[in-house]
């Protein structure tokens, strides 16, 4: 899932100062799982400023709603109406989930970041999140023993570790695992040492065209029928 | 042709040592501090941003030395470049005359002076290893000719205090399947340790040069076992270093030591004398070399 956390609420209250009618919008899906930007903490948000704004005199009206998915159309559709009704919307989804909304919404709302969005991680246990993937399409986890180089290895580096891991822990932060020791270590178990053997070629850094765009094969003939519409 | 490369092909004993680029154009230093080497120092690294701390590059440093005479090794690191940056950088330091390159990683760049920077990355410390080579045999990384084509003498490092060791050896293979023709290690203060990891990658027909860093205080000493991974001071060093009123001579004293030590089992030394470079000719003097 898209891992986030909350901006401090010194910086979301200067982002709302010139606005009057403001509606903080949570997200059910990734950002609600860890517990950044869904309904409990949309509502939570929603009252710390409505009471800061009161401590400041400003008169503000600040609402709430949470829609399941700002990354889907048809959830920011249901919901549409209410949205336009606002001076502006304070997104508590991830990065997708603000500029999408703006988008669905025709670029004439004025769409505000509550949220950094940080990683692509897991759960590690309750209120602990991990990242674990740099979603660099060019995946390599059959030869690293299910362990990526890239998103676990601080440097990103292809061919073990560097000259900077000390008892397992990587030099950037000594509480964090070197990656290529876990990599390793995990091959080791699989009795698959050899694949550390292999010197790794140079990564493919353009596997993602950034900004990317992929089109299922069901609905390749129609997106391309579009593209050939005389207009 | 590179004058280290010949001077490990004749087999004799060879001394290296290092300097490190000032942050300012200042350059004056830090050229001088190679006058102090002396004749007995065969080759001179230049560190490239070491410890992620900006300052003068390594190519342009290089370039000074070559110009009063000295056989440079230039340092390259994957931190702050680039495929393209690094392919080209490689090409600069041939048209200079810049034969001798230490390829490594680079440490984090979260650890030095500007740890917002972005840090690159794009290639590891083998792959930088294997693009040279690739240079050398007229082909850049997409496989394209080039029009003139470099000569290198190429070199990796190792850290041999580094657990687990056999890690270790399998990067340090694979950098030499990638063309390094030398190695150089990380500082060595216990000897023992040192044979045994000599012992484990003798089969490896690449001349290794160990790396001697001289102490100059227990701080020093103390700072390097927290922070410097794969150094380890040894306590009897430390109460050395504790016990004396002449702490340069004793660093000197240490360092000699180290070297006579391990002497049969490496084919020269890398002296980092860390701005200390007036001792390097004592050092070597003591080392009996």
């Amino acid at each position: 899932m898209i891992v986030a956390k909350r901006k401090p609420i010194d910086e979301i209250k200067e982002m709302l100062k010139p606005y009057q009618k403001i509606l903080v919008l949570g997200c059910g899906s990734c950002v609600a799982v860890c517990m950044a930007g869904g309904e409990k903490e949309a509502g939570l948000l929603t009252t710390e400023l409505q009471m800061a704004f009161q401590l400041d005199n400003a008169q503000k009206q600040i609402d709430t709603i949470t829609i399941l998915r700002q990354c889907d159309r048809e959830y920011i559709e249901e919901v549409k109406e209410k949205l336009v009704q606002y001076d502006a919307i304070l997104s508590i989804a991830c990065g997708v989930g603000v500029q999408f909304t703006a988008e669905v919404l025709g670029g004439e709302k004025v769409l505000l970041p509550g949220l950094n969005t940080t990683f692509l991680g897991a759960t590690l246990e309750p209120g602990i999140w991990v990242e674990r993937c740099l979603a660099c399409g060019d995946c390599v986890l059959d030869e690293t023993g299910g362990v990526c180089p890239v998103a676990m290895c601080s440097k990103s580096l292809m061919n073990g570790p560097c000259g900077g891991h000390e008892k397992g822990k990587c030099e950037v932060d000594r509480t964090r695992d070197c990656g290529w020791v876990l990599i390793y270590e995990r091959l080791k178990k699989l009795g698959k040492l050899d694949l550390m053997k292999k010197i790794n070629p140079v990564k493919n850094y353009g596997a993602v065209k950034r900004p990317d765009k992929i089109i299922h094969e069901a609905y390749q003939p129609v997106a391309v029928k579009e593209e050939k519409k005389p207009s | 042709m590179s004058k280290l490369s010949e001077a490990l092909k004749s087999g004799k004993f060879i001394i290296t040592s290092e300097v490190g680029p000032p942050k300012g154009t200042n350059i004056g230093p830090c050229l001088d501090e190679a006058k102090h080497f002396g004749e007995k120092v065969t080759a001179i690294n230049v560190t490239d941003i070491q410890s992620a701390v900006m300052r003068i590059g390594s190519l342009a440093t290089c370039i000074k030395l070559k110009e009063r005479g000295y056989e440079p090794i230039m340092q390259m690191v994957c931190r702050d470049r680039n495929r393209l940056s690094l392919q080209s950088e490689f090409l600069n330091a041939a048209i200079f005359g810049i034969e001798n390159i230490l390829c490594l990683t680079g440490d984090h760049q979260s650890l030095g002076d500007h740890p917002q920077c972005k840090g690159v990355f794009d290639l590891d410390s083998v792959q930088l290893i294997a693009a040279a080579k690739g240079l050398m045999e007229g082909k850049d990384l997409s496989g394209n000719k080039l029009d003139g084509v470099p000569n290198f003498f190429l070199g990796g490092v190792v850290s041999p205090g580094l657990e687990p060791v056999e890690l270790q050896i399998m990067k340090m293979e694979k950098k030499i399947t990638a063309g390094a023709q030398f190695i150089q290690t990380q500082a060595i203060f216990e000897p023992d340790k040192f044979r045994s990891f000599m012992e484990k990658v003798k089969h490896l027909q690449v001349p290794i040069l160990a790396g001697i860093i001289i102490l100059k205080s227990v701080g020093m000493a103390r700072f390097m076992n927290e922070n410097v991974a794969g150094v380890f001071v040894p306590d009897s060093m430390i109460k050395e270093m504790k016990e004396t009123k002449d702490k340069a001579a004793k660093g000197v004293e240490i360092a000699a030591r180290i070297i006579r030590e391990i002497k049969p089992y490496c084919q020269g030394v890398h002296i980092m004398p860390l701005g200390w470079g007036h001792l390097v000719p004592e050092i070597i003097k003591q080392a009996g070399l």
